[in-house]
């Protein structure tokens, strides 16, 4: 009877399932891959970095163990002799009934490569749990895991389950509580399947585009905005092959889920869990790692709190408004030590300090007249007195000679020597190590922010030999006298961003100017709408594809591309001396494959050899002007070949003007010379400088600069001109 | 003062060619043989909505309906009957008739719909948030009427037709994002903004924007003076409010409702913000409110709020906007929803006129309904089809899933399936006729056949 086999063939196979039933297993990263902890990072590696006095990686195994976890496979990377040493002395290796094994790695730059290699030592034998080693949590394994389990009996496709938690982020600067950019999320409320994943908004557009069959398939989303991812998952070993079969996947998120959710062609699903009463969280920059400190200090991680967990060696007590104190304290009589704090074994704090929501390390000394606030000092650091301290993060053995103060946002690396009086702006970063250069910039680019995991401790090595010399001839002045250490600078564009991942809180003129921004974010988005409701159904008419409304936005974009690609083939042309004909040809193609039409070519040639005439070395102005004009009878076919009608000429004339105000200003005084050599060379007739000098007549003053400086020319075109009539 | 009520009666849609002409204007058409208008118009009602205007599109279309509902509901209903000219859009038929308008909230309902939602609940609603606009929503027909009745075959292998995408918030009382037209097809595009103030929406295609809305009149006449470019009420007015919910545009005219009773303002205000809260019985405030609190003292943002209105699946809602929706409407008044009808039918599930007048054998199923004095010859056999009155039918006519209007003369051994034949017509003996649409006063010769044709008089 057929039916029956088949029954008993199942029930054997679930039976054989059941026996054979693997060990639960995980996997811990201990290298977030990103370079949003350093100075720090570059010499200690982020999981070892203290947290509430602990390193963090013990916070992610105490919960893994307790969740039922058996086996870890802690896969190091940067630092990674330092943190196997860290677990070596530990009491990981020695637990019952929880094995922790490291996989080391020295070429590793992302979540995908690890991920990668575990797969080639073929460790994994079932479904695992994936984090990374900076996670917090105190949830429940159980659930999660099951679910995913009866997913998987009905659905093999089903390869991951992330977990999720309730946190909204705030509407003004878009970033949650734990300093991480705000989350878009589409889920299918039935089988909460992950149908959307949008973590920071790589374009700063005011819509979210969701594919039109999403909805083909589910009758009903949910968008989610109020939602935090915790970087935990829950995943079956198809993920590690599907790593494997994917080279190019490096960041879990970015890449892995974007790609799992945009290509459907294998048909891998990822589904959501959300934890509701119990605590996940994971520090990915100093504004997490802030928020988690005082989420612990105040229990929401119970058991995971300072006077349960890891009170080994030095007994913790909790006192009255949340006060830490560990054993060997002394502390000054007339010292005041406020709510949500928590003090290291054997520190020492003087006279008349005022301490409040900060932690302190083991063996500090605090000298008397200090005030700290919202502070994280790891072990054996050294204020002197009188200093003020205000939210930042002071690393071991740091001393702060006194009357220094720290504004907020300032982060100390290791062994730094402030000066005394000395007096650290806003959101510095000091460390003993010179701030890498440009050199791992380039793997930086590669993987935008989320790179260059190694970088560290290559960087260290080579960074520290250097160092070793430098050491004594530090630029005391920017830390005072006596000061020790590298003042990082910031870099351009993350200057703007500094304070939303510092451990300072936002200070008020910032989220007035989000305020504001969000306001005109919101005008604009009333415009756009406005544009597309008027137009949209004509639009979407006329051209079928993509009329977006930011069609304009990519014009422009395209516009600038364009130029620079002209720029480029013409600097090759000029080097490798290739005919104009050939030149021709090629920007041809470049015309077509970008749609631009030949007044747009016209103005980004000329663009170009005027760019190539400023590369030329010159010592006087007469001399830039010869290069023009040789540059200019070199290449007047190909010039003449685009600008052939009038409007491409006057395009010429335009893109000429814009250049002299805005870009090369170098050839503001030789306009009208410039404009009369390609009056003489043919390439601009007189009917298109004058109808440009026409147009210009009502323009602003401002604009008529070049039309008053050519008025000679003009003027004698006009008169030419008339006696021709 | 009370809500005023626009009913949008339309004129003579193309769409619905050759069934309505300018004597039987759309919104005449028989739905089981009364004219769909008063269908809106009992509903109204029965919420007590009792003062309405009706906008009829073009002079002979108005003079019509306007005789009808003066006959019909003359001591009723205070209905003022306004003409507007043809194709001026939704939008356009309220501009034209904004100076009727007075009380503070326009409830404007589609003379075409089908529908046994209470329009006093959305009324409701609407005056429970203080909403700039409140649309019904009700669940979108599962296979529902193709656009034009032929192509219907390839249309239904395909998913369901979408009608609406809609972003509701978790309460499922706000309407945060619409799709309508075009856009629908088009990929989802949600503007972020709202959903950062929201926290998380719900995104549905499952449902359909009725074409019932509440207004406020003040914010609707703005709307309507400012943009003038709008057309429709559900592809630009409604999406456009919904687009500006977080920075309104509108102005309230300064203040909104202050101005029949503007010393109780100040205290009427703060009044209305609590009952409102206490009637959403949330004890937090609506996102609106929270997203809006963060801006201190500096500038405060103005915002309105559009709601929604969304009618159980149990309820009946259809729009006659295409022949195949009237032909499933008159199929559904009679059958599934027959409680829409007003009449009682028979033990046998159907209605036989006391004056109709049947021959030996001829069989009346259920789902039918033959109105007065119509005549049938014998063997004939009618299924889930409406006959009108004073029809003349002759012997062995088979007549299954058809509406026949009035005064129709039905030759011996004609079959008629799934047609619609208007008034005055007339079907020579053996015409044979599937799927098609017969023109009032047009005559099909004996013996023809014909399949998936509109036949109308030219």
């Amino acid at each position: 009877m057929p039916p029956q086999r088949k029954g008993a063939a199942a029930r054997v196979s679930e039976d054989t399932e059941d026996l054979t039933r693997h060990p639960l297993q995980a996997i811990l990263l201990a290298d977030s891959f990103a370079t949003k902890f350093r100075p720090i990072t570059l010499e200690r590696p982020k999981v070892l970095l203290p947290l509430v006095n602990v390193p963090m990686i013990d916070y992610t195994l105490a919960w893994l163990e307790s969740a039922g976890v058996e086996e870890v496979f802690v896969f190091c990377c940067a630092h990674s002799k330092q943190v196997i040493e860290y677990l070596e002395k530990s009491e990981w290796f020695s637990q019952p009934n929880f094995s922790v094994v490291t996989i080391e790695s020295h070429n590793s730059v992302s979540a995908g490569d690890a991920l990668r290699l575990i797969y080639e030592r073929n460790v994994i034998n079932g479904d695992f749990v994936l984090i990374s080693g900076d996670t917090v949590s105190n949830m429940s394994l159980t659930q999660v895991i099951q679910e995913h389990k009866e997913r998987r009996k009905k659905d093999s496709n089903a390869v991951m389950t992330m977990v999720i938690k309730q946190s909204k982020p705030s509407p003004i600067t878009h970033q949650s509580r734990l300093g991480t950019d705000e989350l878009f999320l589409a889920i299918d409320p039935q089988t909460k399947q992950l149908l959307f994943y949008e973590e920071k908004t790589d374009s700063y557009r005011g819509i979210i585009p969701l594919d039109n069959a999403l909805l083909g398939d589910n009758p009903s989303i949910c968008l989610h905005n109020d939602k935090q991812d915790c970087y935990i998952d829950i995943c079956s070993q198809e993920v590690l092959s599907l790593f494997t079969d994917n080279f190019d996947y490096q960041h879990l998120r970015r890449h892995f889920v974007k790609g799992l959710l945009v290509d459907d062609i294998m048909g891998y699903k990822i589904f959501t869990h959300e934890i509701h009463s119990s605590y996940a969280a994971r520090i990915d920059n100093y504004r997490s790692y802030d928020t988690i400190s005082k989420d612990i200090i105040q229990r929401w991680t119970y058991p995971f709190v300072p006077d349960v967990m890891f009170s080994g060696n030095s007994a913790t007590h909790l006192e009255r408004e949340g006060m830490y104190r560990a054993s060997e304290i002394e502390q000054s009589r007339s010292a005041h030590i406020g709510p949500f704090t928590v003090i290291g074994k054997g520190t020492k704090i003087g006279n008349n300090s005022n301490i409040s929501n900060s932690v302190i390390g083991k063996g500090c000394s605090i000298g008397s007249n200090v005030s700290i606030t919202g502070s994280y000092i790891w072990d054996s650091v050294t204020i002197e007195d009188g200093c003020d301290i205000r939210h930042a993060i002071i690393c071991d053995g740091v001393v702060i000679k006194s009357g220094a103060a720290l504004e907020p946002g300032v982060v100390l690396s290791f062994k730094v020597v402030i000066g005394q009086q000395c007096i650290v702006p806003s959101y510095s970063k000091v460390s003993l190590y010179q701030q890498p250069t440009v050199e791992d910039s380039d793997e930086e680019l590669e993987y935008a922010d989320n790179s260059s995991g190694t970088v560290d401790s290559s960087i260290t090595c080579t960074v520290d030999t250097l160092n070793r010399e430098m050491m004594s001839e530090t630029p005391a002045s920017q830390l005072g006298p006596g000061g020790v250490g590298h003042v990082w600078s910031i870099c351009e564009g993350a200057h703007e961003e500094e304070w939303r991942h510092s451990v300072a809180p936002i200070p008020a003129d910032k989220l007035a100017e989000a305020i504001q921004s969000l306001e005109d974010d919101l005008e604009l988005l009333n415009l756009d709408g406005n544009a597309l409701s008027v137009s949209g159904e004509l639009k979407s008419g006329c051209n079928g594809t993509d009329s977006e409304d930011d069609d304009v936005e990519d014009s422009r974009d395209d516009s600038i591309i364009y130029e620079k690609e002209v720029e480029a083939t013409f600097l090759r042309a000029v080097n490798e001396n290739i005919k104009v004909p050939d030149v021709i040809l090629e920007m041809n193609s470049l015309r077509l494959s970008y749609n631009m039409t030949s007044a747009d070519c016209a103005g980004a040639i000329f663009y170009a050899m005027m760019k190539q005439a400023l590369e030329i070395p010159h010592a006087t102005a007469g001399e830039l002007r010869k290069s023009a004009a040789s540059i200019i009878d070199a290449w007047n076919k190909l010039l003449k070949f685009y600008s052939k009608e009038i409007d491409d000429q006057i395009e010429v004339i335009m893109k000429f003007e814009e250049m002299c105000l805005e870009s090369v200003k170098e050839f503001s005084p030789h306009f009208s010379q410039i404009l009369h050599l390609l009056y003489d060379k043919d390439i601009l007739e007189e009917d298109a400088i004058l109808r440009w000098a026409d147009e210009k007549k009502d323009a602003e003053e401002s604009d008529k600069v070049f039309v008053k400086q050519s008025e000679k020319l003009i003027q004698w075109l006009r008169e030419a001109s008339e006696e021709e009539d | 003062m009370d809500f005023q009520v626009v009913v949008l009666a339309g004129g003579t849609s193309k769409n619905l060619l050759p069934l309505v002409s300018k004597e039987v204007p759309k919104a005449l058409l028989p739905v089981a043989n009364r004219p769909v208008l008063s269908y809106v118009l009992e509903q109204l009602e029965l919420s007590n909505l009792k003062d309405l205007i009706v906008v009829v599109e073009g002079e002979d279309a108005a003079i019509n309906v306007g005789g009808w509902i003066s006959n019909a509901y003359v001591d009723r209903l205070h209905v003022e009957v306004a003409t507007v000219h043809e194709e001026v859009g939704t939008a356009g038929a309220l501009r034209a008739i904004a100076h009727h308008l007075t009380a503070n909230d326009i409830l404007v309902v589609s003379g075409d719909l089908v529908f046994d939602v209470p329009p006093g609940a959305l009324a409701a609603a609407h005056r429970k948030h203080n909403a700039v606009v409140t649309t019904m929503l009700c669940p979108a027909p599962v296979s529902g009427p193709t656009e034009s009745g032929s192509s219907g075959g390839k249309d239904k292998i395909k998913k369901p037709r979408r009608y609406n995408i809609i972003g509701l918030d978790p309460s499922k009382q706000f309407l945060l994002h619409i799709a309508t037209g075009a856009e629908v097809e088009k990929d989802i595009r949600i503007q972020k903004s709202i959903l950062r103030a929201v926290g998380q929406m719900e995104i549905r295609a499952d449902l359909m924007d009725a074409h019932m809305y509440a207004f406020k009149r003040s914010v609707l006449q703005e709307v309507l003076d400012e943009k003038d470019e709008f057309q429709s009420l559900k592809d630009d007015v409604l999406p456009y409010l919904v687009r500006s919910q977080l920075k309104s545009e509108v102005l309230f005219n300064g203040v909104p409702q202050t101005e029949e009773n503007g010393n109780e303002k100040v205290s009427s205000q703060n009044n209305q913000a609590v009952v409102s809260r206490i009637m959403a019985n949330a004890s937090t405030p609506s996102f609106h409110e929270l997203s809006s609190g963060y801006n201190g003292s500096t500038h405060v943002r103005r915002i309105h709020k559009c709601c929604a209105y969304i009618a159980s699946e149990s309820r009946y809602c259809q729009r006659l906007n295409s022949i195949q929706a009237f032909s499933d409407i008159n199929r559904d008044v009679i059958g599934d929803a027959s409680h829409l009808s007003g009449y009682s039918f028979s033990a046998h599930n159907n209605i036989i006129h006391p004056s109709a007048q049947l021959g030996t054998r001829t069989t009346v199923g259920p789902h039918c309904m033959l109105w007065e004095g119509s005549q049938m010859g014998d063997k004939c056999s009618v299924k889930r089809s409406v006959i009108g009155r004073h029809c003349r039918i002759g012997s062995n006519v088979k007549v299954v899933n058809s509406v026949v209007m009035n005064h129709v003369t039905i030759g011996d051994g004609c079959s008629i399936h799934g047609s619609v034949i208007c008034s005055n017509a007339q079907l020579q003996e053996r015409a044979v006729l599937k799927d098609c649409q017969v023109g009032a006063g047009f005559v099909v010769t004996a013996g023809s056949e014909h399949k998936g044709e509109s036949l109308a008089r030219k």
